[in-house]
C-alpha cells in the first residue's frame, strides 16, 4: 500500500521540474533526521539522504562510538541507504553533520530534523 | 504566570525559527508574552527593523536588572548608548524572568505592554537629565524595592511630552535623549495609530492541543477539528503532517479526534503544530495567518495570502524512511 504512494512522490520532483523549470526547488537533496518511537521510552532515529560520496559505513562506525549507541544501515529501495541509531540522537548527529572538523561539514540548511 | 514561564524557555532554546515565525507561532497557553519575544529577536537576529519592542522591553529588562543586581553599576551604563545597554542587558534579564528572581515584576509589565515600560523608561529619562549619580541611585534602590512607588512617578511624568513641561518644555534648550523620544514616538504611536503599534506583537493563537492517553499505546488527538478550523486547513492535511513528523500512524475516532499510535504529550503534539503553523499557514512574505492552502496544476500545492495575495508553492508531505518497529512476524501477516 505504501509503495504506491512512495512511487507517486518519487515522480513529484519531476513534475515540478517540468512546470516551472525556470526555478526547481528540488533540485537541493535534504537529509532528514526523524525520530520514531518504540516501546516504552525507547525511540529511533533515523537519517536518510546522506550523500553517497560519504562511506556509510564509516560514518556509522564514528557515530556509534561518539553517540554510544547501536545503529545500523539500512538500504531501502526508494530511500537508498539509511542510517538507523538507538535512542534519541537527532541534535548529535545534526551536530556531527554540520560540524566542519570532526564531521562531515555539511551545510546546515541541507539537514532537515523532524519529529516533535 | 506560571506557565508563561516553560513557553519562555521553550522560545529560547528554539534558536533556529526566526522570530518572525516565533511571533506567529503558536500561543498554546494563551497568554501574553511579549516580554519574551522581542528578548529574542535582537538576541538571536540582528533584525529588528520593528525597532518599537526591543528597546522598550529591553529598557524594562534594564530596569529590573540593575535595580536587583547592581544598583551601583546601573548609572554608569545609563551613561553609555543605548544600544550598549540593551545588548548587555537582555541575557540577564532573561535569565532573570525565566529563573523567578524578578519574576513578578517582568511578566505582569510584559502584560500590560507598552505603557508600563514606558512610564518606567520616562523615569529613567528625568534620571538622566538631572545627570545626579546619587539620584539616578536613589530612583534605582526605590524602584528595586518596590514596584509600586513606579507608578505614581510616572504618572507625573505622563503629562511630560503632552502638556509640554519637563524637558519637553518648548524653550527648553537641553537636547533630550534618545530614549525619551524614542518611548514618546511609540507611545504617540499607540495612542494615535493602535493598529500599527499592535503588529510586531500581535501572535496567532490556536487552542492548545487536547491529549489524552487511550490504553497504553495511543495518544488522542482530541481538537484536531477545532485547530483545523481555525487554521483553515483540511482536517486530512494536518493528521498526514503529524504521522510524518511524528513518524507513526492512526485513525480518526467517531466523534472525530485523531488518535495516534504511540505515546506523545500535548507540548510534543505543540511542537509539530508550529512547525505545520510555519511551514503550511504563515504567509512567508507579510507573516499573515491569513492564508489559504489549494491544490494547484499539477499536484503542488499552493498557499494564497489573503492578506497581501502573495502565492507561494509548498512542498507535499512527505513520509520518509521509517524503520520497522515492533515485531517483524506481525508485518509479514
Amino acid at each position: 500500500m505504501s509503495t504506491e504512494i512512495e512511487n507517486l512522490k518519487t515522480y513529484d520532483p519531476f513534475a515540478e521540474a517540468d512546470e516551472d523549470s525556470g526555478k526547481t526547488k528540488q533540485t537541493q537533496e535534504y537529509i532528514h533526521i526523524r525520530i520514531q518511537q518504540r516501546n516504552g521510552r525507547k525511540t529511533l532515529t533515523t537519517v536518510q539522504g546522506i550523500p553517497s560520496k560519504f562511506d556509510h559505513k564509516k560514518i556509522l562506525k564514528v557515530v556509534k562510538k561518539e553517540f554510544a549507541c547501536n545503529g545500523t544501515i539500512i538500504s531501502d529501495t526508494e530511500m537508498g541507504e539509511v542510517i538507523q541509531l538507538q535512542g534519541d540522537q537527532r541534535t548529535k548527529i545534526k551536530e556531527f553533520l554540520t560540524d566542519k572538523e570532526n564531521g562531515l561539514g555539511l551545510d546546515d540548511k541541507t539537514i532537515k530534523v523532524h519529529g516533535f | 504566570m506560571s506557565t508563561e514561564e516553560p513557553s519562555l524557555q521553550r522560545r529560547a532554546s528554539r534558536k533556529s525559527v526566526a522570530f518572525t515565525d516565533e511571533k506567529l507561532v503558536v500561543d498554546a497557553d494563551g497568554s501574553v508574552t511579549m516580554v519574551a519575544s522581542p528578548n529574542d529577536d535582537t538576541k538571536e537576529t540582528a533584525m529588528s527593523h520593528t525597532p518599537r519592542t526591543p528597546p522598550l522591553s529591553a529598557a524594562l529588562g534594564a530596569f529590573t536588572d540593575a535595580a536587583s543586581q547592581a544598583p551601583a553599576a546601573a548609572p554608569a551604563e545609563d551613561a553609555d548608548g543605548l544600544d550598549l545597554r540593551l545588548m548587555k542587558k537582555k541575557k540577564k534579564a532573561k535569565v532573570e524572568t525565566a529563573e523567578g528572581d524578578d519574576e513578578a515584576a517582568a511578566p505582569a509589565a510584559g502584560e500590560e505592554g507598552i505603557d508600563l515600560s514606558l512610564k518606567k523608561k520616562k523615569k529613567k529619562k528625568v534620571a538622566k537629565d538631572d545627570d545626579d549619580f546619587a539620584k539616578k541611585l536613589e530612583k534605582l534602590n526605590i524602584e528595586g524595592k518596590e514596584g509600586e512607588e513606579a507608578a505614581p512617578e510616572s504618572e507625573e511624568q505622563e503629562g511630560d511630552w503632552e502638556k509640554g513641561t519637563g524637558i519637553f518644555k518648548h524653550d527648553e534648550t537641553s537636547t533630550i535623549n534618545y530614549s525619551p523620544l524614542l518611548s514618546r514616538f511609540f507611545a504617540l504611536l499607540s495612542q494615535k495609530n493602535p493598529d500599527h503599534a499592535s503588529t510586531g506583537t500581535r501572535s496567532y493563537k490556536i487552542p492548545p492541543p487536547q491529549c489524552l492517553r487511550e490504553g497504553n499505546k495511543k495518544t488522542i488527538f482530541a481538537n484536531l477539528a477545532e485547530i483545523c478550523k481555525r487554521m483553515k486547513r483540511a482536517d486530512e492535511h494536518v493528521t498526514a503532517y503529524l504521522f510524518a513528523e511524528l513518524g507513526t500512524s492512526g485513525s480518526v475516532d467517531g466523534s472525530r479526534r485523531l488518535v495516534i499510535k504511540g505515546r506523545f504529550q500535548q507540548k510534543q503534539i505543540e511542537n509539530v503544530l508550529r512547525t505545520y503553523i510555519i511551514e503550511y499557514v504563515t504567509c512567508k512574505t507579510c507573516r499573515s495567518p491569513n492564508t489559504e492552502l489549494s491544490k494547484g496544476e499539477n499536484r503542488l500545492y499552493f498557499i494564497t495570502c489573503n492578506s497581501c495575495g502573495s502565492r507561494r508553492s509548498v512542498q507535499a508531505i512527505k513520509t520518509g524512511f521509517s524503520a520497522q518497529v515492533g515485531k517483524r512476524r506481525k508485518n509479514k501477516a
